[in-house]
C-alpha cells in the first residue's frame, strides 16, 4: 500500500507534541511540525517565556493552520469594541477573551505574564474552569485588536463570536450556596444549644432553659425562611401545574415541625424539633448543591450565534470595510476568507467556493459551487476567497431557520418528572393513613394526644429520605460519568438515558472520525519515486484532496514541480522530475489521456499521459465500533440517520446487524422526523450526534447526547456531551445510569425502615427530640454512605473510571 | 450560669465571623474557578532566571 511508502519519522515538535513528517523544520536545535509552532516558541524566546515549556511538556496547540492576517480588523470597529469591553477609564479598558486552548497549567502561566510580551497589558487573569482570560490594558497605547493578535501569535486565538454582541453577562447563581452555608451555621449552632435538651438539662435551671430555646428558635427563622425557600419555590411551581412533587409533601414536614415548635417554645411545653428541622434542609440543600454542580467549560444551550462570526468584510465601492453581523442588509457584497463560515444566503460573485457543509448536512463531502450558484450560511468555504451577494438577510437564512424549528421540545420537557416524584406520591399517601389511623386510635384513647401524635409522624416521616439518597445518587453518577468525559446537562438525563428503547446514530462525524479521512488507491501502482513526484505536484495546489493526497505520499527531497497549472473545478498538472502528471476529476483525465475511466467518484492520476489509477475518500469509522454496535444490537432496536450518500450503505448493514434500519440522505427536518415517528411507535429513543444537522433530532429525542473530539469544541444544544473516543463506552454507560434507579432505590428501602423506627415512637406519642435528633442524621448518614459506595461500586463494576 | 451567656454569646459570635466570610469569600468569586489558584499559587515559588523581569500578579 501507498502508506508503507511513507516515511515515518519518531521526532516530535517542541512546541504542541505532535508527530513531525516531512515539513518539520528545526530551529535552536529544537524540532517543530511546522512554521507557525516555531513562530510562536520564537516569539516566546524573545520575550524570555520559555518557561512555557518547563511547566508542562509540549503544551502548545498545533498551528499548522495559520490565522488569517487581519482576522481581528474587526476590532478596530467601535460599535463592536464597545459590546465586547466590559469596563473602561481613561487609562485602562478590561476585557474578557473566550479562549479555547487553554488546557494546562503551561497556558495559565504565560496567559498571566502577557505583560513579558508587550507592557501595555496591564495585567491579565484567567478562569480555568471557564476557559476565559481577563485582560487590563492601556488602550491607548495597545488597541484591543493588537491584544486579540498577541493572543493569536502565541497560539491563543480569542473565540469572538456573534452571540457575545447579544449576551448578557452569565453570572453565576450563588443564591444556593448562600443558603447552605447559613443553613448549615444555623444547624450547627442549634444542635450545640440543644445538647443540654439532650441530656436532661435541670429543672431549676429553667432561666438557662428558657436562653436556650428562644435563641434555637432565633437561629431557626433564617433556615425557615431564607435557606428553605428554594424548596417552597419549587413545590409552589409544580402545585400551580398541578402535579404533586416530591418538595410539596417535604414542605408541608417543614411546616409543620416549624409550627409545632414554635408552639411548644412559646407555650413552655418543649423544646421542638427544630434542630432535626435545620439539618435535614441543611442536608436537603447539599445534596441539591451536589446535584446542579455544572460544567462552566460546557455549554448544552448552543444556538447558531456561537459558530457565527461576528463581524464580516463587506466591500463597498471596491473598499473593504468592516460589519457587524446583525447589520447585514440585503445586496450587500461581502468577502468571505478562506476558512471562514457564511454567515447568510448568498449568490456568488467572485471565486469559486468549495464548501463544507458537513457541518448542517452532514454530507462528507466538500461541494463545489461556480459563481452564480447559491451557497447557505453555515458552509464553511475552504479554497481561497470569494465574494457573494446576500439574498437572505442572516437572521432567515436557511440554517437559522432550521435553529427555530427545532426548539420543539424544550417546553415539553418541563413535564417530564423522575420517578421519585411518584414514589414520594405514594410515599405521602400511606403517611397519611398512618397518621389517620393514629389519630382514630388516640382519639378511642386519649384524645388530648391527638395533635401531638399527627404531627410527630409527619415530621418523622416526610420524603426527605427519598429526597436525599435522589440527590446524593445523581449528583454521584453525573461526577463518575463526568470522570468518563460524559456530560449530562442535569440529572434528569440520567433517567432518561436509563429508559432508551431505541438508539439512533448519526454518521459522518459520529461512527465517522470528524477530520481523518482514509485515501485508498485502486489502479496500477506508482513505483516509489513516481509516488513522491504525485505527492509533490499535489503539494502545490491549495484543493482539501489535493492536501490529502500529498499528505499521504511519499516523499523525497529537491523535487521542482515545473509548469504547474491549476484548473479550476477539474484539476491539476505539471512536470516533476520529467514525468508529466495530471491529477483531477473524471473528464478532465479523458481530455488528457482520452481513456475514459470506469468511475465517476474520487480523484484520477495520469503519468505521461497514461491513465495509472484512481484515489477514492472515505471517512475512518471509529475504533471499537463494530463491538460497540454488537453488544447494543443484542439489547436495542437501532436506526442510522446519515446526511451523507448510501455508498457505505452494505457495510454499514453488516455492522449494524440485519435489523437496523439505515436511512441515507437525510436533510435534518427528515432526521427529525424520524426520531418523531420512533416516538409515536411508543421508543425511548437515545440519540447520538454531532453537528447542527442533528440539532433538531437531538432536541427531539428523549436523551440527545452529542460527540465532540475534545470537550472545547462547539456541540449543538443536547442533553448530554461526550468526548468522540467514549463512544466504545456507551453501553456501559447505559448500564450505570440503570442502575441509578436501584442504587436510590436501595438507599430509600434502609431509610424506610428508620422511618418504620422513628414511626414507632411518634405512634406511641413519645418522640422525645434526642431520638429525633439521633434519627435524622442517622438516617442521613447511612444514605450518603449507601449512595457514595454503590455509585462507586457500580462504576467499578462496569469497568470505569472511578477517579 | 452568667458564665455559660458570656460562652455561649462568645461561640456564637465567633460562628457568626466565619459565616459572614464564608458568604464574602463566596461573593468574591473564590469557589467559582476551583483549578487555577492551586497552579498559580506554584508559579510564583519558582524563580527561575527571569527575575528581573517585573511580573504582574494583580
Amino acid at each position: 500500500m501507498l502508506q508503507q511508502a511513507k516515511s515515518i519519522s519518531k521526532s516530535i515538535c517542541y512546541h504542541c507534541g505532535e508527530y513531525c513528517d516531512s515539513h518539520a523544520v528545526k530551529t535552536a536545535g529544537k524540532v517543530f511540525c511546522c512554521e507557525g509552532c516555531k513562530m510562536v516558541y520564537q516569539i516566546l524566546n524573545e520575550s524570555d517565556l520559555c518557561d512555557y515549556y518547563a511547566i508542562s511538556e509540549n503544551p502548545g496547540t498545533n498551528q499548522k493552520i495559520r490565522v488569517r492576517e487581519g482576522k481581528f480588523a474587526f476590532l478596530d470597529d467601535e460599535k463592536i469594541a464597545g459590546v465586547l469591553i466590559s469596563f473602561k477609564d481613561e487609562e485602562q479598558a478590561h476585557i474578557t477573551f473566550y479562549l479555547p486552548q487553554i488546557h494546562c497549567s503551561s497556558c495559565l502561566w504565560l496567559l498571566e505574564n502577557l505583560n513579558r510580551i508587550n507592557k501595555d497589558i496591564l495585567s491579565s487573569r484567567v478562569n480555568f474552569e471557564r476557559k476565559e482570560a481577563s485582560v487590563i490594558f492601556n488602550y491607548k497605547a495597545v488597541s484591543l485588536r493588537q491584544v486579540a493578535e498577541i493572543l493569536t501569535s502565541i497560539g491563543y486565538e480569542p473565540h469572538i463570536s456573534l452571540q457575545q454582541l447579544k449576551q448578557q453577562k452569565t453570572s453565576f447563581d450563588r443564591s444556593i450556596i448562600y443558603k447552605l452555608g447559613i443553613a448549615g451555621f444555623c444547624f450547627a449552632n442549634i444542635m450545640m444549644l440543644s445538647f443540654p435538651e439532650y441530656f436532661g438539662i435541670d429543672a431549676s435551671e429553667r432561666g438557662l432553659q428558657l436562653t436556650f430555646r428562644s435563641l434555637n428558635l432565633l437561629l431557626s427563622l433564617p433556615v425557615f425562611f431564607y435557606a428553605a425557600s428554594e424548596f417552597y419555590i419549587s413545590a409552589w411551581k409544580s402545585l400551580k401545574h398541578g402535579f404533586l412533587n416530591i418538595d410539596a409533601p417535604i414542605v408541608l414536614a417543614i411546616l409543620i415541625t416549624f409550627s409545632r415548635s414554635v408552639y411548644e417554645i412559646v407555650s413552655g411545653s418543649g423544646a421542638g424539633y427544630l434542630d432535626s428541622m435545620s439539618g435535614i434542609v441543611f442536608f436537603m440543600l447539599a445534596g441539591r448543591v451536589l446535584q446542579n454542580k455544572t460544567y462552566a467549560h460546557l455549554n448544552f444551550e448552543r444556538d447558531f450565534t456561537s459558530y457565527f462570526p461576528i463581524a464580516v468584510s463587506k466591500i463597498e465601492h471596491g473598499n473593504e470595510t468592516t460589519l457587524p453581523l446583525p447589520d447585514i442588509k440585503l445586496n450587500d457584497t461581502l468577502l468571505i476568507h478562506n476558512n471562514e463560515i457564511i454567515p447568510a444566503d448568498g449568490i456568488i460573485t467572485r471565486g469559486k467556493a468549495f464548501i463544507d457543509y458537513s457541518f448542517v448536512t452532514g454530507e462528507s463531502d466538500p461541494v463545489e459551487k461556480q459563481m452564480g450558484e447559491i451557497v447557505y450560511a453555515g458552509g464553511r468555504q475552504t479554497a481561497g476567497n470569494i465574494e457573494i451577494l446576500v439574498i437572505k438577510e442572516v437572521m432567515q437564512s436557511y440554517l437559522t431557520d432550521l435553529w427555530n424549528r427545532s426548539d420543539i421540545k424544550s417546553k415539553e420537557r418541563e413535564n417530564e418528572h423522575s420517578f421519585v416524584h411518584g414514589l414520594s406520591r405514594w410515599f405521602t399517601w400511606i403517611l397519611f393513613s398512618i397518621a389517620f389511623a393514629a389519630a382514630t386510635y388516640w382519639y378511642f384513647h386519649d384524645s388530648t394526644k391527638i395533635a401531638n401524635v399527627v404531627t410527630a409522624v409527619l415530621i418523622v416521616a416526610c420524603p426527605c429520605a427519598l429526597y436525599l439518597s435522589n440527590t446524593f445518587t445523581n449528583g454521584n453518577i453525573l461526577r463518575r460519568l463526568a470522570k468518563n468525559k460524559l456530560y449530562l446537562r442535569n440529572s434528569t438525563v440520567i433517567e432518561a438515558i436509563a429508559g432508551t428503547t431505541h438508539i439512533v446514530f448519526d454518521k459522518t462525524g459520529t461512527l465517522t472520525e470528524a477530520n481523518k479521512i482514509t485515501l485508498s488507491y485502486h489502479g496500477k501502482f506508482p513505483d516509489i519515486h513516481t509516488n513522491a513526484c504525485i505527492g509533490a505536484l499535489a503539494a502545490q495546489s491549495n484543493h482539501p484532496l489535493s492536501k490529502a493526497i500529498a499528505w499521504e505520499m511519499a516523499t523525497e527531497e529537491g523535487l521542482l514541480v515545473e509548469k504547474f497549472k491549476e484548473y479550476e473545478g477539474a484539476g491539476i498538472e505539471g512536470t516533476v522530475d520529467e514525468k508529466r502528471i495530471a491529477l483531477g476529476s473524471a473528464a478532465f483525465i479523458k481530455a488528457k489521456t482520452g481513456f475514459t475511466v470506469p468511475h465517476k467518484d474520487g480523484v484520477f492520476v495520469a503519468v505521461n499521459d497514461n491513465y495509472m489509477g484512481r484515489f477514492s475518500f472515505s471517512h475512518q469509522y471509529r475504533k471499537n465500533l463494530v463491538e460497540l454496535l454488537n453488544v447494543l444490537g443484542n439489547k436495542f432496536p437501532m436506526t442510522l440517520l446519515s446526511g451523507d450518500n448510501d455508498a457505505e450503505r452494505e457495510n454499514l448493514q453488516q455492522m449494524f446487524g440485519p435489523m437496523a434500519s439505515l436511512y441515507f440522505k437525510q436533510s435534518p427536518e427528515d432526521k427529525l422526523k424520524r426520531i418523531k415517528d420512533l416516538q409515536q411507535k411508543g421508543y425511548k429513543v437515545l440519540m447520538i450526534g454531532d453537528g447542527l444537522n442533528d440539532a433538531g433530532a437531538l432536541l427531539q429525542a428523549d436523551a440527545g447526547i452529542a460527540l465532540t473530539e475534545n470537550s472545547n469544541n462547539f456541540t449543538p444544544a443536547c442533553d448530554g456531551i461526550m468526548e468522540a473516543n467514549k463512544l466504545q463506552l456507551l453501553h456501559k454507560f447505559i448500564k450505570l445510569t440503570k442502575a441509578n434507579r436501584n442504587i436510590i432505590m436501595s438507599a430509600f428501602v434502609v431509610s424506610v425502615i428508620y422511618n418504620i423506627v422513628g414511626l414507632s415512637f411518634a405512634t406511641s406519642g413519645q418522640l422525645s427530640p434526642i431520638v429525633a435528633a439521633i434519627l435524622m442524621p442517622a438516617s442521613s448518614l447511612s444514605i450518603l454512605l449507601i449512595t457514595y459506595g454503590f455509585s462507586n461500586l457500580m462504576t467499578a463494576w462496569y469497568g470505569l473510571k472511578e477517579h | 450560669m452568667s458564665v455559660i451567656i458570656i460562652l455561649l454569646a462568645a461561640s456564637i459570635s465567633i460562628a457568626l465571623l466565619f459565616l459572614v466570610a464564608f458568604i464574602l469569600s463566596v461573593k468574591k468569586g473564590q469557589y467559582d474557578d476551583e483549578k487555577s489558584p492551586p497552579v498559580r499559587m506554584l508559579f510564583d515559588d519558582k524563580p527561575k532566571h527571569s527575575n528581573e523581569s517585573p511580573r504582574s500578579d494583580a
